[in-house]
């Protein structure tokens, strides 16, 4: 294999970790918080309709990814509504947003299939992109590529050097302790439930403007749950995450070129990777239960009322 | 604190813990759930431009004003119904097994490879050797989770998640593949099953078939296990307090294995009465998400059996009233999905109300010292 084969690879790769980096980062808030949103499928896929939508009904994809923003937003509020405000069981109402969400997106995007979008455009650098091997390697990506390493970036900076990202880690860990020294436990909560449901909505966004430009029911086929176990395989650190989305976006790219080079294995099988590589990665990190122990916020998934 | 005043003066009541939980409200919540749900779908259907008194026949009359409908109803409940029991059982005992759809797919590939391969061998065999087949195909798949979650303390809710889209993409290669039926003009399915390999009808007229029984029976079974049987109680017990149940010396394993053999079993067998019932081959797709809705089921009938039964004949109404929607009010039957998923957040909303109660707040003037 050779650099000219590679290279395309390792570009797809990047793009079909984008989404992934998305959704699992903002998730990685939301549980750093102490809370468990299993909707991250349904917010996605709210997103990834609301962006198409959106984006076609304006003509501005910059209008699109608002939107999904905003609507994946809202039935995050939804969620921590239930969750925070009326105590409901955190995987119970997750698992109910994820239904939820599949259900509206494929109502509201009816119509919509297989109309054509027109794609998030590549950014080119004057001079760089035209560079051989970097270029394409480095210059030759949409806005979207560059902002999830600034979320990277942000998300690390905020949890672990802001005063703000202590008290929220405190929150995740302790709340009746975080509420005892005066910390609005919930507000933090809902905060970081937002958060998530944003980042949802612009991985679903990304999904349906840029990875593939189109509109089709469940279109995020697992991304959302994958995202899910991106958390726990990154040991709820950003950067394991990050490195963990792109391993996926390489399982993910594989499929697409194996039978390019010669492989002949069904296409079913070679789809069913992510899939299993999931399975896999996450008995790696939890065959270990200290692992875990020492590293899921302590109250991960645990409703908090103040007055109990 | 000052938050809290400021939404008092707007809101002047406050969630109160109840001495006891009302068992009451925890019957009348589904109920209440349902009608809010109801509720709401009226005035979409009114938003959507259509009348929400004709949209209440086409949705929710019409599909069961015929015996036909009737057995619809009834045949569209088997698989829920099925699963649910199945997912109750687990969910009663903190096991979140949520690839039923995953395993139902197994079922039907497991029992429908013995139709397909041994159906002409086995004669009037054939059915109770699909059924076990299917069950065990289930089980087989729920293994997985298992094996995982009491070897390496994986979460099964991801694990049981995933192998729902294996398992598809599974039955994905086997049509479009090895098991297609040669005379088949291409089309991805396999060879119809014979009679001998298809469930028998019930009614007349109508295509719910003996599966129905099957579930009914189940039904009556999982009560007796859950409130009479010492492993049914062990189980309920680590679901309410996982450290009473520890200090009993209840086996943990043992649990999340007995939760997931239940559940994986019941959902093969839901997929086995889909292939060898109303669909009577294998097929890329063959089940629009009954795993999923099942889910729903589970807890709207209270993870108990009688409740169950009647939550999975609404359950089954509202995708006959989506069909029926489609065809007749050109809505599109995606709305179904919508409605599950409302309802499933109206109950749980509704559920606050069993161990919370709502009490007016009377202020006191703000003390001179606050300010």
């Amino acid at each position: 294999m050779d650099l000219a084969h590679l290279i395309p690879i390792l570009v797809s790769t990047v793009i079909a970790a984008t989404p992934l980096i998305y959704a699992a980062l903002g998730e990685l808030v939301t549980e750093r918080a102490g809370v468990l949103n299993l909707g991250v499928e349904g917010m996605m896929l709210i997103g990834a309709v609301s962006a198409f939508v959106v984006g076609i009904k304006t003509g501005s994809l910059l209008l699109g990814f608002a939107a999904a923003m905003a609507a994946a937003t809202a039935v995050s509020l939804l969620f921590a509504f239930l969750t925070l405000s009326l105590q409901t069981n955190q995987v119970a109402t997750g698992l109910a947003l994820t239904l939820f969400g599949i259900g509206l997106s494929a109502f509201v995007g009816r119509g919509y299939a297989g109309m054509p979008i027109e794609r998030v455009p590549k950014l080119d650098v004057p001079g760089l992109s035209d560079l051989p091997v970097i270029g394409p390697l480095l210059f030759s990506y949409d806005a979207l590529v560059y902002l999830s390493l600034g979320l990277f970036a942000a998300v690390s900076w905020f949890l672990y050097r802001t005063h703000a990202g202590l008290r929220m880690r405190a929150t995740g860990e302790s709340p009746s302790v975080a509420h005892a020294i005066g910390e609005p436990v919930i507000a933090i909560r809902y905060l970081a439930v937002m958060f998530g449901g944003a980042m949802a909505g612009v991985a679903g966004a990304y999904l349906s403007t840029a990875l593939t430009p189109m509109w089709v029911e469940g279109m995020s086929s697992g991304r959302g749950w994958i995202a899910l176990a991106l958390v726990v395989f990154g040991t709820w650190k950003p950067l394991r995450v990050m490195l963990g989305a792109y391993l996926f976006g390489g399982v993910t790219v594989m499929q697409l070129y194996a039978q390019g080079f010669g492989i002949d294995v069904p296409s079913e099988f070679l789809s069913m990777l992510p899939y299993a590589a999931t399975i896999v990665v996450l008995v790696l990190i939890c065959r270990d239960p200290k692992t875990i122990l020492l590293n899921q916020p302590a109250s991960l998934g645990k409703s908090f009322h103040p007055d109990a | 604190m000052s938050s809290e005043n400021r939404l008092g003066a707007l809101w002047p009541f406050r969630l109160e813990k109840r001495p006891a939980p009302s068992s009451a409200m925890r019957l009348a919540s589904p109920l209440i759930a349902a009608l809010a749900m109801l509720i709401t779908g009226l005035i979409v259907f009114t938003l959507l431009g259509k009348s929400p008194a004709e949209a209440f026949k086409v949705f929710f009359i019409e599909p069961v004003s015929s015996s036909y409908g009737i057995g619809e109803l009834l045949l569209k409940a088997t698989p829920l119904t099925l699963c649910a029991l199945g997912l109750a059982l687990g969910f009663k005992s903190n096991v979140w097994n949520i690839g039923a759809e995953g395993q139902l797919t197994i079922g039907a590939i497991t029992g429908g490879g013995v139709a397909l391969f041994l159906g002409d061998s086995l004669g009037h065999f054939a059915l109770p050797v699909m059924l076990i087949a299917g069950a065990l195909g289930g089980m087989l798949w729920a293994s997985i989770p298992a094996f995982l979650r009491t070897r390496f303390h994986t979460n099964e809710i991801l694990v049981s998640l995933m192998l729902v889209y294996i398992a598809q993409l599974l039955l994905g290669y086997l049509v479009h593949g090895p098991w297609r039926d040669p005379h088949g003009y291409n089309f991805p399915q396999s060879k119809a099953f014979a009679e001998n390999a298809t469930l028998p009808l019930l009614i007349e007229g109508a295509r719910v078939n003996l599966a129905y029984l099957i579930a009914l029976v189940l039904a009556l079974l999982s009560w007796f296990f859950s409130s009479r049987s010492f492993a049914g109680y062990r189980m309920l017990v680590a679901g309410l307090a996982p450290a009473a149940a520890a200090y009993a010396g209840f086996s943990e394993k043992r649990n999340i294995w007995l939760a997931l053999m239940i559940g994986g079993g019941a959902a093969g067998l839901a997929g086995l009465a889909e292939v060898a019932g109303p669909i009577g081959q294998l097929q890329p797709v063959i089940s629009p998400g009954y795993g999923f809705a099942a889910i729903i089921v589970a807890f709207v009938g209270r993870l108990h059996p009688i409740g169950i039964v009647l939550s999975a004949l609404l359950m089954s109404l509202l995708y006959l009233g989506g069909e029926n929607a489609q065809l007749s009010l050109q809505l599109p039957s995606s709305i179904t999905g919508l409605f599950q998923g409302t309802l499933l957040f109206y109950l749980l909303a509704a559920d606050l109300f069993i161990t919370f109660r709502l009490r007016r707040v009377v202020h006191a003037a703000p003390a001179v010292l606050a300010n």
